[in-house]
Protein backbone atom coordinates (compact mmCIF):
# COMPACT_ATOMS: atom_id res chain seq x y z
CA UNK A 1 0.00 0.00 0.00
CA UNK A 2 3.13 2.27 0.18
CA UNK A 3 3.28 2.93 -3.71
CA UNK A 4 0.01 3.37 -3.55
CA UNK A 5 -0.25 6.00 -0.64
CA UNK A 6 2.26 7.92 -2.78
CA UNK A 7 0.24 7.77 -6.06
CA UNK A 8 -2.08 8.93 -4.09
CA UNK A 9 -0.15 11.64 -2.71
CA UNK A 10 0.61 13.03 -5.97
CA UNK A 11 -3.00 12.76 -7.13
CA UNK A 12 -4.10 14.84 -4.99
CA UNK A 13 -2.05 17.51 -5.68
CA UNK A 14 -2.24 17.69 -9.14
CA UNK A 15 -5.02 15.34 -10.81
CA UNK A 16 -3.33 15.67 -14.09
CA UNK A 17 -0.44 14.07 -13.63
CA UNK A 18 0.54 11.62 -16.45
CA UNK A 19 1.04 7.78 -15.35
CA UNK A 20 4.35 8.35 -17.12
CA UNK A 21 4.98 11.46 -15.30
CA UNK A 22 4.38 9.66 -11.71
CA UNK A 23 6.15 6.70 -13.01
CA UNK A 24 9.30 8.49 -13.52
CA UNK A 25 9.41 10.82 -10.42
CA UNK A 26 8.72 6.90 -8.22
CA UNK A 27 11.14 5.26 -10.27
CA UNK A 28 8.76 2.82 -11.46
CA UNK A 29 7.19 1.44 -14.58
CA UNK A 30 5.12 3.00 -16.55
CA UNK A 31 2.45 -0.15 -16.67
CA UNK A 32 2.42 -0.57 -13.06
CA UNK A 33 1.57 2.68 -12.13
CA UNK A 34 -1.15 2.43 -14.84
CA UNK A 35 -2.91 -0.51 -13.37
CA UNK A 36 -2.20 1.56 -9.60
CA UNK A 37 -4.37 3.58 -10.66
CA UNK A 38 -6.85 1.60 -12.26
CA UNK A 39 -7.52 -0.65 -9.03
CA UNK A 40 -7.74 2.64 -6.87
CA UNK A 41 -10.16 3.33 -8.55
CA UNK A 42 -11.87 0.29 -9.49
CA UNK A 43 -12.14 -0.47 -5.41
CA UNK A 44 -13.34 3.60 -4.94
CA UNK A 45 -10.07 4.83 -3.37
CA UNK A 46 -10.21 7.28 -5.83
CA UNK A 47 -13.44 8.81 -6.20
CA UNK A 48 -13.41 11.08 -8.62
CA UNK A 49 -11.60 13.77 -10.10
CA UNK A 50 -12.71 17.41 -10.62
CA UNK A 51 -11.51 20.67 -11.06
CA UNK A 52 -10.96 24.04 -9.20
CA UNK A 53 -12.90 26.82 -11.04
CA UNK A 54 -13.13 30.53 -10.17
CA UNK A 55 -16.81 31.18 -11.25
CA UNK A 56 -17.13 34.58 -9.99
CA UNK A 57 -14.42 35.82 -11.89
CA UNK A 58 -16.50 34.89 -15.38
CA UNK A 59 -19.68 36.51 -13.63
CA UNK A 60 -21.14 33.91 -12.68
CA UNK A 61 -23.82 33.82 -10.04
CA UNK A 62 -24.23 31.35 -8.49
CA UNK A 63 -25.09 30.81 -4.46
CA UNK A 64 -23.81 28.88 -1.83
CA UNK A 65 -25.41 28.14 1.22
CA UNK A 66 -24.16 25.96 4.34
CA UNK A 67 -27.18 24.41 6.20
CA UNK A 68 -26.60 23.47 9.56
CA UNK A 69 -29.24 20.99 10.21
CA UNK A 70 -31.12 19.64 13.68
CA UNK A 71 -32.00 15.78 12.77
CA UNK A 72 -33.85 13.29 15.08
CA UNK A 73 -31.47 9.90 14.79
CA UNK A 74 -33.23 6.64 14.26
CA UNK A 75 -33.23 3.15 15.94
CA UNK A 76 -30.56 1.10 13.92
CA UNK A 77 -29.78 3.60 11.67
CA UNK A 78 -29.12 6.31 13.57
CA UNK A 79 -28.11 9.49 11.62
CA UNK A 80 -26.91 6.87 8.42
CA UNK A 81 -30.45 7.24 6.73
CA UNK A 82 -31.60 10.47 6.84
CA UNK A 83 -27.62 11.72 5.47
CA UNK A 84 -27.96 9.50 2.60
CA UNK A 85 -30.92 10.56 1.90
CA UNK A 86 -30.43 14.35 1.97
CA UNK A 87 -26.87 13.62 -0.53
CA UNK A 88 -28.93 12.19 -2.80
CA UNK A 89 -30.32 15.80 -3.95
CA UNK A 90 -28.42 16.54 -6.63
CA UNK A 91 -28.11 20.76 -5.52
CA UNK A 92 -26.42 19.08 -2.44
CA UNK A 93 -22.52 19.05 -2.71
CA UNK A 94 -21.40 17.89 0.91
CA UNK A 95 -23.17 16.16 3.68
CA UNK A 96 -21.69 15.71 7.12
CA UNK A 97 -22.02 14.58 10.51
CA UNK A 98 -21.12 16.99 13.18
CA UNK A 99 -20.60 17.49 16.81
CA UNK A 100 -21.57 20.31 18.67
CA UNK A 101 -25.39 22.34 18.32
CA UNK A 102 -26.41 20.89 15.63
CA UNK A 103 -26.13 17.46 13.82
CA UNK A 104 -25.25 17.48 9.57
CA UNK A 105 -23.55 20.55 7.65
CA UNK A 106 -25.33 20.74 4.15
CA UNK A 107 -24.02 22.34 1.30
CA UNK A 108 -26.15 23.02 -1.14
CA UNK A 109 -25.19 25.32 -4.56
CA UNK A 110 -27.55 26.82 -7.08
CA UNK A 111 -28.18 29.49 -9.22
CA UNK A 112 -30.39 31.58 -7.07
CA UNK A 113 -31.27 31.95 -3.41
CA UNK A 114 -34.66 31.69 -4.26
CA UNK A 115 -33.67 28.14 -5.56
CA UNK A 116 -32.07 27.61 -1.82
CA UNK A 117 -35.36 28.77 -0.04
CA UNK A 118 -37.19 26.45 -2.26
CA UNK A 119 -35.09 23.28 -1.37
CA UNK A 120 -35.28 24.14 2.21
CA UNK A 121 -38.63 24.97 2.61
CA UNK A 122 -40.19 22.22 0.51
CA UNK A 123 -37.24 19.66 0.45
CA UNK A 124 -35.17 19.60 3.48
CA UNK A 125 -37.32 20.28 6.31
CA UNK A 126 -40.20 18.79 5.18
CA UNK A 127 -38.56 15.31 6.06
CA UNK A 128 -39.81 13.68 8.60
CA UNK A 129 -36.28 13.35 10.99
CA UNK A 130 -35.72 16.91 10.44
CA UNK A 131 -36.24 19.00 13.06
CA UNK A 132 -35.13 22.86 12.40
CA UNK A 133 -32.53 24.21 9.86
CA UNK A 134 -30.50 27.32 9.83
CA UNK A 135 -29.17 28.73 6.56
CA UNK A 136 -25.76 30.24 6.00
CA UNK A 137 -25.19 32.11 2.44
CA UNK A 138 -21.83 32.15 1.40
CA UNK A 139 -20.62 35.60 0.60
CA UNK A 140 -17.21 34.82 -0.92
CA UNK A 141 -15.01 32.32 -1.72
CA UNK A 142 -11.55 32.95 0.44
CA UNK A 143 -9.64 29.56 -0.12
CA UNK A 144 -10.91 26.25 -1.54
CA UNK A 145 -8.97 23.01 -1.00
CA UNK A 146 -5.26 24.70 -1.06
CA UNK A 147 -6.28 27.26 -3.99
CA UNK A 148 -6.84 31.01 -3.05
CA UNK A 149 -9.23 32.89 -4.73
CA UNK A 150 -7.90 36.53 -4.67
CA UNK A 151 -4.55 36.37 -5.07
CA UNK A 152 -2.88 34.53 -8.55
CA UNK A 153 0.05 32.66 -7.52
CA UNK A 154 2.94 34.07 -9.44
CA UNK A 155 6.31 32.76 -9.37
CA UNK A 156 8.43 36.03 -7.87
CA UNK A 157 12.02 35.04 -8.35
CA UNK A 158 14.66 36.28 -10.16
CA UNK A 159 15.19 34.40 -13.69
CA UNK A 160 18.75 33.76 -12.58
CA UNK A 161 21.23 33.47 -9.46
CA UNK A 162 23.66 31.86 -8.15
CA UNK B 1 39.07 54.39 -17.83
CA UNK B 2 36.35 56.23 -17.56
CA UNK B 3 36.43 59.15 -14.80
CA UNK B 4 35.56 58.04 -11.49
CA UNK B 5 36.82 53.97 -11.72
CA UNK B 6 40.18 54.76 -11.39
CA UNK B 7 39.20 55.52 -7.82
CA UNK B 8 38.07 51.95 -7.37
CA UNK B 9 40.74 49.64 -5.86
CA UNK B 10 42.57 47.43 -8.06
CA UNK B 11 41.68 44.30 -6.41
CA UNK B 12 37.82 44.85 -7.08
CA UNK B 13 38.73 46.58 -10.59
CA UNK B 14 39.93 43.42 -11.33
CA UNK B 15 37.31 41.23 -9.90
CA UNK B 16 35.50 39.62 -12.67
CA UNK B 17 31.71 40.63 -12.41
CA UNK B 18 29.65 36.97 -11.81
CA UNK B 19 29.19 34.90 -15.12
CA UNK B 20 25.63 34.72 -13.53
CA UNK B 21 24.73 38.29 -14.02
CA UNK B 22 26.17 38.49 -17.63
CA UNK B 23 23.45 35.79 -18.40
CA UNK B 24 20.70 36.99 -16.05
CA UNK B 25 20.45 40.59 -17.93
CA UNK B 26 20.02 38.08 -21.50
CA UNK B 27 17.04 36.21 -19.65
CA UNK B 28 15.49 39.43 -18.81
CA UNK B 29 15.07 41.13 -21.54
CA UNK B 30 13.70 37.74 -23.07
CA UNK B 31 9.86 37.19 -22.71
CA UNK B 32 8.15 34.39 -22.42
CA UNK B 33 10.93 32.15 -20.87
CA UNK B 34 10.59 28.40 -18.96
CA UNK B 35 13.84 29.41 -16.50
CA UNK B 36 15.71 26.77 -15.31
CA UNK B 37 18.41 28.94 -14.19
CA UNK B 38 17.30 29.57 -10.38
CA UNK B 39 19.07 28.98 -7.49
CA UNK B 40 16.33 29.02 -4.85
CA UNK B 41 13.36 26.48 -3.61
CA UNK B 42 10.07 27.20 -5.92
CA UNK B 43 8.51 27.01 -2.85
CA UNK B 44 7.11 30.55 -0.01
CA UNK B 45 8.58 30.30 3.20
CA UNK B 46 5.88 28.21 5.25
CA UNK B 47 3.38 29.77 7.16
CA UNK B 48 4.09 29.12 9.99
CA UNK B 49 7.26 30.51 9.82
CA UNK B 50 6.04 33.68 8.26
CA UNK B 51 3.38 33.92 10.73
CA UNK B 52 5.69 33.87 13.33
CA UNK B 53 7.66 36.47 12.06
CA UNK B 54 4.38 38.97 12.02
CA UNK B 55 3.48 37.93 15.89
CA UNK B 56 7.28 39.14 16.63
CA UNK B 57 6.61 42.45 14.78
CA UNK B 58 3.52 42.45 17.04
CA UNK B 59 4.93 42.40 19.59
CA UNK B 60 7.73 44.98 19.13
CA UNK B 61 10.91 42.88 18.92
CA UNK B 62 12.20 45.05 16.04
CA UNK B 63 15.57 46.14 17.82
CA UNK B 64 19.56 45.36 17.96
CA UNK B 65 20.20 41.56 18.85
CA UNK B 66 23.50 40.68 20.64
CA UNK B 67 26.36 40.60 18.14
CA UNK B 68 26.01 36.60 18.24
CA UNK B 69 22.51 36.47 17.38
CA UNK B 70 19.82 35.49 20.34
CA UNK B 71 20.73 33.16 22.61
CA UNK B 72 17.40 31.42 22.22
CA UNK B 73 18.15 30.73 18.51
CA UNK B 74 21.99 29.44 18.99
CA UNK B 75 20.37 27.41 21.40
CA UNK B 76 18.11 25.76 18.65
CA UNK B 77 20.92 25.72 16.49
CA UNK B 78 22.73 23.82 18.66
CA UNK B 79 20.38 20.87 19.56
CA UNK B 80 19.41 20.87 15.69
CA UNK B 81 23.26 20.23 14.35
CA UNK B 82 23.60 17.87 17.12
CA UNK B 83 21.01 15.83 15.79
CA UNK B 84 21.73 16.38 12.51
CA UNK B 85 25.80 16.09 12.01
CA UNK B 86 26.18 14.69 15.68
CA UNK B 87 28.40 17.37 17.13
CA UNK B 88 28.35 19.25 19.58
CA UNK B 89 28.31 23.21 19.87
CA UNK B 90 28.58 25.69 22.94
CA UNK B 91 25.37 28.51 21.85
CA UNK B 92 27.34 30.28 24.19
CA UNK B 93 30.72 30.94 22.00
CA UNK B 94 30.66 28.66 19.43
CA UNK B 95 27.72 29.48 17.26
CA UNK B 96 27.41 33.06 15.24
CA UNK B 97 24.55 33.89 13.56
CA UNK B 98 24.54 35.45 10.33
CA UNK B 99 22.79 37.12 7.59
CA UNK B 100 22.81 34.42 5.20
CA UNK B 101 26.03 31.40 4.85
CA UNK B 102 27.18 33.91 2.58
CA UNK B 103 28.00 36.22 5.45
CA UNK B 104 29.76 33.75 7.16
CA UNK B 105 32.19 32.55 4.15
CA UNK B 106 32.49 36.04 4.22
CA UNK B 107 33.97 36.61 7.64
CA UNK B 108 36.17 33.00 7.85
CA UNK B 109 38.00 34.15 4.90
CA UNK B 110 38.66 37.19 6.13
CA UNK B 111 39.17 35.99 9.77
CA UNK B 112 41.12 32.99 8.46
CA UNK B 113 43.51 33.97 5.27
CA UNK B 114 45.92 36.73 5.08
CA UNK B 115 48.06 37.68 2.05
CA UNK B 116 49.84 34.46 -0.20
CA UNK B 117 47.94 32.23 2.19
CA UNK B 118 46.20 28.99 -0.15
CA UNK B 119 42.57 28.62 -0.02
CA UNK B 120 41.77 25.02 -1.64
CA UNK B 121 38.37 25.28 -3.54
CA UNK B 122 36.71 22.48 -5.56
CA UNK B 123 35.23 23.21 -8.66
CA UNK B 124 32.73 23.72 -9.98
CA UNK B 125 31.74 25.11 -7.48
CA UNK B 126 29.35 28.38 -5.86
CA UNK B 127 30.35 31.60 -6.94
CA UNK B 128 31.85 33.21 -4.06
CA UNK B 129 34.14 31.32 -2.34
CA UNK B 130 36.68 32.64 -5.23
CA UNK B 131 36.39 36.37 -5.28
CA UNK B 132 36.18 36.53 -1.32
CA UNK B 133 40.03 35.00 -1.52
CA UNK B 134 40.48 37.54 -3.53
CA UNK B 135 39.24 40.03 -1.85
CA UNK B 136 41.27 39.05 1.53
CA UNK B 137 44.47 38.32 -0.61
CA UNK B 138 44.89 35.13 0.13
CA UNK B 139 45.41 33.28 -3.23
CA UNK B 140 42.19 30.93 -4.56
CA UNK B 141 43.73 27.25 -5.70
CA UNK B 142 41.21 25.34 -8.11
CA UNK B 143 40.60 21.59 -7.19
CA UNK B 144 39.24 20.09 -10.27
CA UNK B 145 36.33 17.15 -9.63
CA UNK B 146 35.27 15.58 -12.39
CA UNK B 147 32.01 13.56 -13.59
CA UNK B 148 33.09 10.28 -13.19
CA UNK B 149 33.96 11.04 -9.93
CA UNK B 150 30.42 12.20 -9.31
CA UNK B 151 32.17 15.43 -8.24
CA UNK B 152 33.82 14.31 -5.12
CA UNK B 153 36.92 15.81 -3.71
CA UNK B 154 39.69 12.72 -4.72
CA UNK B 155 41.91 12.74 -1.79
CA UNK B 156 45.44 12.53 -4.82
CA UNK B 157 44.05 15.52 -6.47
CA UNK B 158 43.54 17.15 -3.03
CA UNK B 159 47.14 16.23 -2.01
CA UNK B 160 48.74 16.99 -5.11
CA UNK B 161 47.52 20.64 -4.59
CA UNK B 162 48.62 21.63 -1.14
CA UNK B 163 51.95 23.36 -0.61
CA UNK B 164 53.27 24.82 2.58
CA UNK B 165 51.24 28.24 1.97
CA UNK B 166 48.09 25.77 1.86
CA UNK B 167 45.61 27.23 4.98
CA UNK B 168 41.74 26.54 4.28
CA UNK B 169 39.88 24.05 2.25
CA UNK B 170 36.78 24.69 1.28
CA UNK B 171 34.15 21.95 1.03
CA UNK B 172 30.91 22.70 -0.26
CA UNK B 173 28.84 19.27 -0.11
CA UNK B 174 26.33 18.93 -1.40
CA UNK B 175 27.39 21.14 -4.30
CA UNK B 176 25.73 23.62 -6.57
CA UNK B 177 25.99 23.10 -9.25
CA UNK B 178 26.46 19.79 -9.68
CA UNK B 179 24.43 17.84 -6.52
CA UNK B 180 27.24 15.89 -6.01
CA UNK B 181 27.64 14.34 -2.19
CA UNK B 182 30.53 13.50 -0.14
CA UNK B 183 29.35 10.36 1.85
CA UNK B 184 31.02 9.34 5.08
CA UNK B 185 33.90 7.01 2.99
CA UNK B 186 35.13 9.79 1.09
CA UNK B 187 35.26 12.10 3.36
CA UNK B 188 37.42 9.92 6.00
CA UNK B 189 39.64 9.45 3.19
CA UNK B 190 40.49 13.16 3.42
CA UNK B 191 40.87 13.46 7.16
CA UNK B 192 44.26 12.40 7.56
CA UNK B 193 45.73 14.87 4.40
CA UNK B 194 43.83 17.48 5.94
CA UNK B 195 45.58 16.97 9.70
CA UNK B 196 48.61 15.84 8.28
CA UNK B 197 49.08 19.31 6.36
CA UNK B 198 47.41 21.17 9.28
CA UNK B 199 44.47 22.54 7.08
CA UNK B 200 41.22 24.59 8.07
CA UNK B 201 37.98 22.93 6.49
CA UNK B 202 34.95 25.87 5.80
CA UNK B 203 32.12 23.22 5.67
CA UNK B 204 29.31 24.94 3.90
CA UNK B 205 26.82 22.36 4.37
CA UNK B 206 23.40 24.74 3.11
CA UNK B 207 22.17 22.01 1.09
CA UNK B 208 22.64 19.41 3.87
CA UNK B 209 18.70 18.66 4.29
CA UNK B 210 18.32 18.39 0.44
CA UNK B 211 20.37 14.63 0.33
CA UNK B 212 18.42 12.33 -1.25
CA UNK B 213 20.14 9.28 -0.60
CA UNK B 214 21.61 7.81 2.78
CA UNK B 215 22.17 10.72 5.25
CA UNK B 216 24.23 14.05 5.29
CA UNK B 217 27.53 13.79 7.04
CA UNK B 218 29.96 16.49 8.29
CA UNK B 219 33.40 16.70 8.22
CA UNK B 220 33.43 17.78 11.75
CA UNK B 221 32.04 14.39 12.99
CA UNK B 222 35.08 12.75 12.30
CA UNK B 223 37.93 12.33 15.21
CA UNK B 224 40.39 15.25 15.52
CA UNK B 225 38.29 17.30 13.19
CA UNK B 226 35.56 19.29 15.22
CA UNK B 227 38.57 22.19 16.21
CA UNK B 228 39.56 22.78 12.65
CA UNK B 229 36.17 23.26 10.84
CA UNK B 230 33.99 25.95 10.21
CA UNK B 231 30.47 24.08 9.32
CA UNK B 232 28.10 26.53 7.63
CA UNK B 233 24.55 26.19 7.17
CA UNK B 234 21.09 28.46 7.25
CA UNK B 235 17.59 28.22 6.22
CA UNK B 236 17.20 29.52 2.85
CA UNK B 237 17.44 26.17 0.94
CA UNK B 238 15.96 23.78 3.09
CA UNK B 239 13.10 25.94 4.61
CA UNK B 240 12.64 28.16 1.52
CA UNK B 241 13.90 31.10 3.17
CA UNK B 242 16.21 32.93 0.92
CA UNK B 243 15.11 36.29 1.18
CA UNK B 244 15.17 36.59 5.12
CA UNK B 245 19.17 36.44 4.92
CA UNK B 246 20.11 34.06 8.01
CA UNK B 247 22.47 31.31 8.69
CA UNK B 248 24.96 31.03 10.72
CA UNK B 249 28.52 29.50 11.51
CA UNK B 250 29.93 27.18 14.07
CA UNK B 251 33.37 26.66 15.06
CA UNK B 252 36.07 26.61 17.72
CA UNK B 253 35.50 29.80 19.91
CA UNK B 254 38.90 31.33 18.78
CA UNK B 255 37.87 31.09 15.05
CA UNK B 256 34.06 32.11 15.75
CA UNK B 257 34.98 35.34 18.54
CA UNK B 258 37.73 36.28 15.48
CA UNK B 259 34.60 35.93 13.10
CA UNK B 260 31.83 37.90 15.65
CA UNK B 261 35.05 41.11 15.57
CA UNK B 262 34.26 41.70 11.55
CA UNK B 263 30.98 40.70 12.12
CA UNK B 264 30.10 43.50 14.75
CA UNK B 265 31.99 46.37 13.31
CA UNK B 266 30.15 45.59 9.76
CA UNK B 267 26.81 43.58 10.30
CA UNK B 268 26.08 44.25 13.90
CA UNK B 269 23.56 41.59 14.13
CA UNK B 270 21.26 39.24 11.68
CA UNK B 271 17.71 41.23 11.59
CA UNK B 272 15.98 40.19 14.46
CA UNK B 273 12.81 39.56 12.90
CA UNK B 274 14.46 36.93 10.64
CA UNK B 275 15.87 35.16 13.61
CA UNK B 276 12.40 34.84 15.02
CA UNK B 277 11.31 33.13 12.26
CA UNK B 278 14.60 31.12 11.94
CA UNK B 279 13.67 30.19 15.96
CA UNK B 280 10.14 29.09 14.59
CA UNK B 281 11.90 27.27 11.64
CA UNK B 282 13.85 25.09 13.62
CA UNK B 283 11.14 24.58 16.42
CA UNK B 284 8.26 23.14 14.38
CA UNK B 285 9.04 23.29 10.87
CA UNK B 286 10.74 19.84 9.91
CA UNK B 287 7.29 18.43 8.92
CA UNK B 288 7.07 21.43 6.17
CA UNK B 289 10.83 21.34 4.92
CA UNK B 290 10.91 17.13 4.89
CA UNK B 291 7.97 17.30 2.45
CA UNK B 292 9.51 20.16 0.62
CA UNK B 293 12.47 17.51 0.10
CA UNK B 294 9.89 14.57 -0.84
CA UNK B 295 8.74 17.41 -3.61
CA UNK B 296 12.02 18.11 -4.86
CA UNK B 297 13.37 14.45 -5.09
CA UNK B 298 10.37 13.37 -7.22
CA UNK B 299 11.30 16.21 -9.32
CA UNK B 300 14.81 15.41 -9.52
CA UNK B 301 13.99 12.49 -10.75
CA UNK B 302 12.04 13.93 -13.58
CA UNK B 303 14.56 16.09 -14.77
CA UNK B 304 17.21 13.58 -14.55
CA UNK B 305 15.12 10.61 -16.63
CA UNK B 306 13.96 13.72 -19.18
CA UNK B 307 17.83 14.48 -19.56
CA UNK B 308 18.77 10.89 -20.43
CA UNK B 309 15.51 10.39 -23.06
CA UNK B 310 16.80 13.34 -25.29
CA UNK B 311 20.08 12.10 -25.15
CA UNK B 312 22.20 14.16 -22.23
CA UNK B 313 24.67 12.12 -20.09
CA UNK B 314 23.91 13.60 -16.60
CA UNK B 315 25.52 11.46 -13.61
CA UNK B 316 22.83 11.63 -10.98
CA UNK B 317 22.46 14.14 -8.43
CA UNK B 318 22.14 12.93 -4.89
CA UNK B 319 21.96 16.60 -2.88
CA UNK B 320 20.85 19.98 -3.70
CA UNK B 321 18.44 20.54 -6.41
CA UNK B 322 20.34 20.91 -9.54
CA UNK B 323 21.12 18.61 -12.66
CA UNK B 324 24.32 19.44 -14.31
CA UNK B 325 24.00 17.54 -17.65
CA UNK B 326 27.29 17.38 -19.92
CA UNK B 327 26.43 19.37 -23.49
CA UNK B 328 29.01 18.24 -25.00
CA UNK B 329 27.34 16.31 -28.01
CA UNK B 330 26.08 19.49 -29.12
CA UNK B 331 29.25 20.38 -30.50
CA UNK B 332 29.05 23.97 -28.57
CA UNK B 333 30.46 25.90 -25.58
CA UNK B 334 28.83 26.27 -22.17
CA UNK B 335 27.80 30.01 -22.98
CA UNK B 336 27.24 29.46 -26.75
CA UNK B 337 24.59 26.45 -25.78
CA UNK B 338 22.58 28.34 -23.30
CA UNK B 339 22.72 31.72 -25.30
CA UNK B 340 21.01 29.38 -28.20
CA UNK B 341 19.13 27.63 -26.50
CA UNK B 342 17.43 30.70 -24.67
CA UNK B 343 16.69 32.27 -27.99
CA UNK B 344 15.78 29.44 -30.00
CA UNK B 345 13.38 27.36 -27.44
CA UNK B 346 13.22 30.59 -24.49
CA UNK B 347 14.84 27.88 -21.82
CA UNK B 348 16.85 29.57 -19.70
CA UNK B 349 19.67 27.57 -18.04
CA UNK B 350 22.59 28.47 -16.67
CA UNK B 351 26.10 27.99 -18.46
CA UNK B 352 28.65 25.25 -16.30
CA UNK B 353 31.69 27.73 -16.43
CA UNK B 354 29.95 30.42 -14.20
CA UNK B 355 30.55 27.97 -11.59
CA UNK B 356 34.77 27.64 -12.66
CA UNK B 357 36.76 26.57 -15.67
CA UNK B 358 36.09 22.86 -14.93
CA UNK B 359 32.35 23.74 -15.42
CA UNK B 360 33.08 23.88 -19.15
CA UNK B 361 31.13 21.61 -21.36
CA UNK B 362 28.05 21.53 -18.87
CA UNK B 363 24.91 23.42 -17.89
CA UNK B 364 23.66 23.73 -14.52
CA UNK B 365 19.23 23.00 -14.50
CA UNK B 366 17.52 23.85 -11.45
CA UNK B 367 14.65 21.37 -10.82
CA UNK B 368 12.69 23.39 -8.21
CA UNK B 369 10.34 24.30 -11.23
CA UNK B 370 6.56 23.07 -11.42
CA UNK B 371 6.62 19.80 -13.16
CA UNK B 372 4.97 21.35 -15.67
CA UNK B 373 7.69 23.39 -16.47
CA UNK B 374 10.60 20.72 -16.26
CA UNK B 375 8.43 18.47 -18.90
CA UNK B 376 8.14 21.38 -21.04
CA UNK B 377 11.58 22.50 -20.57
CA UNK B 378 12.66 19.09 -21.53
CA UNK B 379 10.57 19.11 -24.72
CA UNK B 380 12.14 22.15 -26.31
CA UNK B 381 15.69 21.13 -25.08
CA UNK B 382 15.18 18.09 -27.08
CA UNK B 383 14.21 19.91 -30.41
CA UNK B 384 17.05 22.16 -29.95
CA UNK B 385 19.33 19.41 -29.96
CA UNK B 386 18.08 17.67 -32.52
CA UNK B 387 18.44 20.25 -34.06
CA UNK B 388 22.11 20.81 -33.28
CA UNK B 389 23.40 16.90 -32.88
CA UNK B 390 27.29 17.26 -33.70
CA UNK B 391 27.90 15.29 -37.09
Amino acid sequence: MKLEKKVLHLLERDAKLSPKTIATMLEEDEQKIIDIIKKLEDEKYILGYNTIINWERLGEDGVTAMIDVKVTPEREFGFNNVAERISRFPEVRCVYLMSGTYDLSVTVCCKTMKEIAWFVSHKLSTLEQVQSTTTHFVLKRYKQDDFLFEEPVTDKRLVVSP
Amino acid sequence: MSSMSRYITNVVRELPPSGIRKFFDLVTQTEGVISLGVGEPDFVTPWHIREACFYSLEKGYTMYTSNMGLLELREEIALYEQKKINVTYDPENEILVTVGVSEAVDLALRALVGPGDEVLIPEPCYVSYTPGTTLTYGKPVPLMTYEADEYRLRPDILEQAITPKSKVLILPYPTNPTGGIMKEEDLKALVDIIIKHDLIVLSDEIYSELTYEGEHVSIASFPGMKDRTVVFNGFSKAFAMTGWRIGYACGHPDIISAMNKIHQYTIMCAPIMSQQAAIEALRHGEGEMRKMVDNYNYRRKLMLSGFREIGLTCFEPRGAFYCFPSIKSSGMNSEEFCERLLQEEKVAVVPGNAFGQCGEGYIRCCYAASVSNIEEAIERMGKFLSRHKKG
